[in-house]
Order: structure tokens, then sequence, then C-alpha cells
């Protein structure tokens, strides 16, 4: 399961057990300002993050804390305002298929077959037809989706789309996955094995991968290390460290050492997203929603 | 995936009345019949029996109208009845006078129409894509726009040295504008995250536009073709009425100038079915180039 006959120089013939060199991103003292009616607005201030060549980094913050927006920066899509976004030393510069994306929206083209999706990366690189053809189906075989490949995405369900978009992104033989709460659509069951399929992915690949959620138990399954962020502007409030051993189990969210981290995490997140939600709700608002009205209506207690 | 799910409403709707006539029969089986019969028998077949019975209804209508010369404010009683038009198919059919009139009027709506999707796609789907083209183009469109089509019919004479271009580029006209404005309502639809997607796997300029905002926008572009079809004929049949020598238009009017009345009705039908026959080939292009659509 470790050959994957694509041309990937680094990941694929790099023997098992040895670190993957090339992947490297790096986030240095990124900031993002935009204009408003209101004035200007800070939406990610002075974030600075790395991720290692093969390594699983997941950042969780509190929504609109600016983390689609990093992730956006990696891609191409926009440039920071101040700061430098760069991978294996090099800065950004538009979007480009050494980087491939996944996003929480089903982002597969509904006109295209499976696999002519999944070409659709080998078609740009101007590959011809039959040479693609095999490759898409190659890769399709690996993710176990071969019998889907002349569908339509209309007829596959949530975390089939999915599923075809990883491989998509994947064929283009990309050193970085970027995600963007891929996963934040399916139902809970789904959700569980995609992200199985995912560090298997992962694991066979030696790809570096930057994963966005606001899921506490999805980063720490899923992560080598987790970025909390705090409320607009954005900053990194914290990096936590995911010692746990891989391959990782399903059963492994019930160990104490999962849920310490877990723990752990919920406050910093809580903390934030208390923030982000504008003072609504303080301690003596807390307070009050704790009121115990003993069984009895409101107008009666009051 | 909604063709797939398709029969589970037929079969849910299905179940319980089947349920109650079995009563007590093995459950499950025969069940699965029911939705079949149902989704063949009764819905196309039904809606097609309506089909032929609205369109006799009409004809007997007709029949019973002309035959009894009826004279209630509208009259009735110079309109050729059924058997008269009939009659006079017959006859025109025979000759290949009627034929040359059918074909050119084709003709003329398949060049004027061909040059307005060549035109009007393109330059919609650039509009769509890039600010300052549809900035600059827009306004003129907008005033042009409300213009019929067979009021550009002096000025159409005017411009082109033969009577025939004339036509043509009335009937160009006609189906230029829903075609554009289609075309640009589809490029603003367009999911950007499609588009997010296309550029993170390697695609410029030229590729997002043949691959995504083309693709993407088709369905759109279709019914612009569809809208386009009918103004076309529209504008075709009034131009060939005013300045035509040949086509079906000019076949209706002459054989009002020439009293023959059952020929007005005869031109009358042949553009109904020419134009309902335009749409269906539209139809069926739309069916081709977009398979995926098929499956919904």
């Amino acid at each position: 399961m470790t050959a994957i006959p694509l041309k990937r120089p680094v990941t694929t013939e790099t023997p098992r057990g040895t670190a993957p060199t090339r992947g490297r991103i790096e986030i240095r003292d990124f900031g993002l300002r935009y204009e408003t009616a209101a004035g200007a607005t800070d939406a990610v201030s002075s974030v600075s993050l790395t991720v290692e060549p093969g390594e699983f980094v997941s950042i969780i913050g509190p929504s609109g804390c600016g983390k689609s927006t990093m992730l956006n920066a990696l891609a191409g899509f926009l440039k920071p305002t101040s700061g430098t976004v760069a991978v294996d030393g090099k800065p950004i510069d538009g979007p480009g298929a050494d980087r491939g994306m996944i996003f929480q929206q089903y982002s597969l083209f509904p006109w295209k077959t499976v696999r002519e999706n999944v070409e659709f990366g080998l078609k740009m690189k101007g590959i011809d037809r039959a040479e693609r053809a095999r490759q898409a189906r190659t890769l399709l075989g690996l993710a176990g989706l071969s019998q889907f490949e002349n569908q339509y995405p209309d007829a596959l369900s949530g975390g089939m789309k999915q599923r075809v978009g990883i491989v998509r992104a994947l064929a283009t033989g990309p050193r970085i996955l970027l995600l963007d709460e891929p996963f934040g659509a399916l139902d809970a069951q789904t959700r569980l094995i995609m992200q199985q399929i995912l560090t298997n992915m992962w694991q066979r690949l030696k790809i570096s991968v930057l994963f966005v959620t606001h899921d506490i138990d999805e980063a720490i399954f899923l992560s080598d290390r987790v970025y909390v962020m705090t409320a607009r502007p954005g900053a990194i409030k914290a990096e936590v460290a995911v010692p746990l051993p891989r391959p990782r189990e399903p059963a492994l969210i019930m160990s104490s050492e999962f849920l310490a981290l877990r723990r752990g995490l919920m406050s910093l997140i809580r903390e934030e997203s208390l923030k982000a939600m504008g003072g609504e709700i303080n301690d003596d608002a807390m307070k009050g929603l704790a009121a115990n009205f003993e069984g009895q209506d409101i107008a009666s207690a009051l | 995936m909604a063709g797939a799910t398709l029969p589970t409403p037929l079969e849910r709707a299905s179940a319980p009345a089947s349920a109650s006539q079995r009563c007590g029969a093995a459950p499950g089986r025969g069940a699965p019949a029911a939705p079949r019969r149902s989704r063949f028998s009764r819905l196309p077949l039904r809606s097609a029996a309506l089909s032929v019975l609205s369109l006799a209804l009409f004809v007997l209508a007709w029949h019973l109208l002309t035959t009894y010369r009826v004279n209630i404010y509208v009259r009735f009683m110079n309109v050729p009845s059924p058997s008269d038009v009939l009659a006079s198919a017959r006859t025109a059919l025979a000759s290949s006078a009627f034929f040359d009139h059918v074909y050119m009027s084709c003709r003329r709506i398949l060049y004027g129409f061909l040059i307005a999707a060549a035109v009007a796609i393109p330059l919609g789907l650039l509009m769509g894509r890039f600010r300052l083209l549809k900035e600059l183009v827009f306004p003129v469109a907008e005033v042009l726009r409300p213009i019929p089509a067979i009021a550009w019919v002096p000025m159409a004479i005017m411009l082109w040295p033969t009577n025939e271009e004339s036509i043509v580029f009335i009937t160009f006209l006609g189906s230029f504008f829903p075609i554009l404005l289609n075309t640009l309502h589809g490029m603003a639809t367009v999911d950007p995250v499609l588009v997010r997607a296309a550029r993170c796997l390697g695609a410029k300029e030229i590729a997002l536009l043949r691959e995504v905002y083309l693709p993407a926008t088709l369905p759109q572009i279709f019914t612009g073709l569809t809208v386009g079809m009918g103004v076309a004929w529209v504008s075709l049949i009034a131009a060939e009425m005013i300045s035509g020598q040949f086509g079906i238009g000019y076949f209706t009017w002459e054989a009002y100038s020439l009293v023959q009345y059952s020929d007005i009705a005869l031109g009358m039908i042949s553009i109904g079915a020419l134009g309902l026959a335009s749409s269906w080939a539209i139809r069926m292009v739309g069916r081709l180039v977009m398979p995926w659509s098929a499956a919904r």
C-alpha cells in the first residue's frame, strides 16, 4: 500500500519511516486587515505557525476567528496585509496544484464524472487522456471508489463526494493538503469514517496537512499538533502537542489521555467562544441561565 | 441522486393503497411491482392521453364553430374548417412551392439563430468574467434590448444590401438578447467554490472558462436558447410578412392577400409545428451536451 504509481519523487520513493523533506509550511507574523464602512478591521493579527514536512496540524478556534483566512492565504486566494506565508521557503504567489485544498462545501464538478473529476488536475498539467485515465483509475482503486468512476457527483452521498474530493486533490501529488472544515456537513458516523480514511491516506502519502475545524475531538483525533486561535482579531492562543500513538483507533476517544487533552482544549476554546459572542454571554448571564426554577414555570417563579 | 430516489415517493404513495387491497396477503410481495406499474402506465400514458384529448377537443370546437358559421361578435363565417385546411394541406404538400417556403424560413432561422448563439454565448461568458467588458457592453445592450425586432425592419432593410440578409439580421436580433442575458445570469450564479477548486488544481484563465464557467452556465444558456428560438420565430414571421418574398410568414400573408383563407390556417399551423420542432431540437441538443443533468 506504500507505492502509488504517480510521479511523486519525494513521497513515494522515500522508504517507510524516513521523514519527508518537503512540504514545510511557514506562516510568520500573518495579519489581515480589511476596510469596512466603519474603518479598518483586523481579521487576523500577527499569527505565526509552522507545519513540518509530513506533519498533521489542526487549527481550532471560534467562528470568525480567521482560521479559514489563513488557509485561503496558503492556497493563494488572498494576500496577507502583513507578514509572510511560505511553503518550503518560497512565498505563495497565487493558487497552484502543489497545494491541494478540500472545502467544506462539496466542490466536485457536477458536469464531470467521478473519474473526470479526479483527472482534472492531471488534465491541467497537460497529461494526455490515456495516461490520466490510467492514473485516475489507479487512485480511485486505492481509495476503494472504483465502482463509482462513471457516476456523476449528484448520485453520490456527501461522504462519498468528500472522498472523491480528497482523491482529486491528491491526484496531482501535492506536497501539502489544506482542509477547511471538510467534514462539517457530514453526519457524526460518516465523519468518524472519513477521519480514519484521511489519516490512513496521510500516513501512506506522508504529506503535510493543515486542517481547520471547530470540532475539538476531530482536531485531537487527527493531529500531531493543535493550534488554538483567539476570537477576532484572530491570533494564536495556544499550541498543544498531541502525543497520542498512531495508528489511532476510534476507541481512543474514550482514553484518559484523550479526555485530558480534550478538557484542556475545551476550556481554551470556551473562553474564546464567549468572547466571540461579543460579551453577550458573560459570567453574570451564565449565572442567570443556571437559575433553578424548581419545576415552576417562569411566570410563577418571578 | 434524484433519479435514483424518484421511485421512493411513488412507492410510499402506493404502498398503503396496495396494502389495504391485499389485506393479509404475504407482506412485501407484489409491492415492488405496484410503483413500477403506476410509474409507467399512469403518469406518461395519462398525460399522453390527455394531450390527445385536449387537441381533439380543440379541433372539434374549431369544426363546430366553422361548420355552423357561428357569429357571436367574433365571426367564424370566413374561417376555414379543419377539413378545408386538410384539403389545402394536401395540395400544398404535393407542390414543391410550399416546401420552398418552409425551407427558406428554416434556413433564415438557422442562420440568424446560430450567429446569435455564436456571438451571444462567448460574449456573455466574457462579460460575466471581466467586469470592464460588462460595464462597457451592458448599457448599449440595455438600450437596444427593449426595441422589438419588428421595429428593426426598416432599419435592417437600409443596413443590409439584400432582403435575405436583413431578414436574417432581424432573426439574429430577436434571439441575441435572450441568449446573452441568460448567459450573463448563468455566469452570475456559478458556484464560487467550484472556481476555487479548479484554481487549486492548477486551472488558468482559459481552462477556467472552458472547464468551469461554460459547463456551469450551460443550463441557463439552454434556457436562453429556448427563449431565443421562440423570439427568433416571432421576429422572422414578422419580417417575412413585411419584406419577404419567400418563407412561411410570407406564405401566410400572401394567402390573406389572395383570399385563400384555408392557406392562412395552414401557414399558422406550419409555423406552430416548426416552432415546436425547433424547441424540441434544442432540448435534445441540451440533453446531449449536458448528460449529467439527465440523471437529476
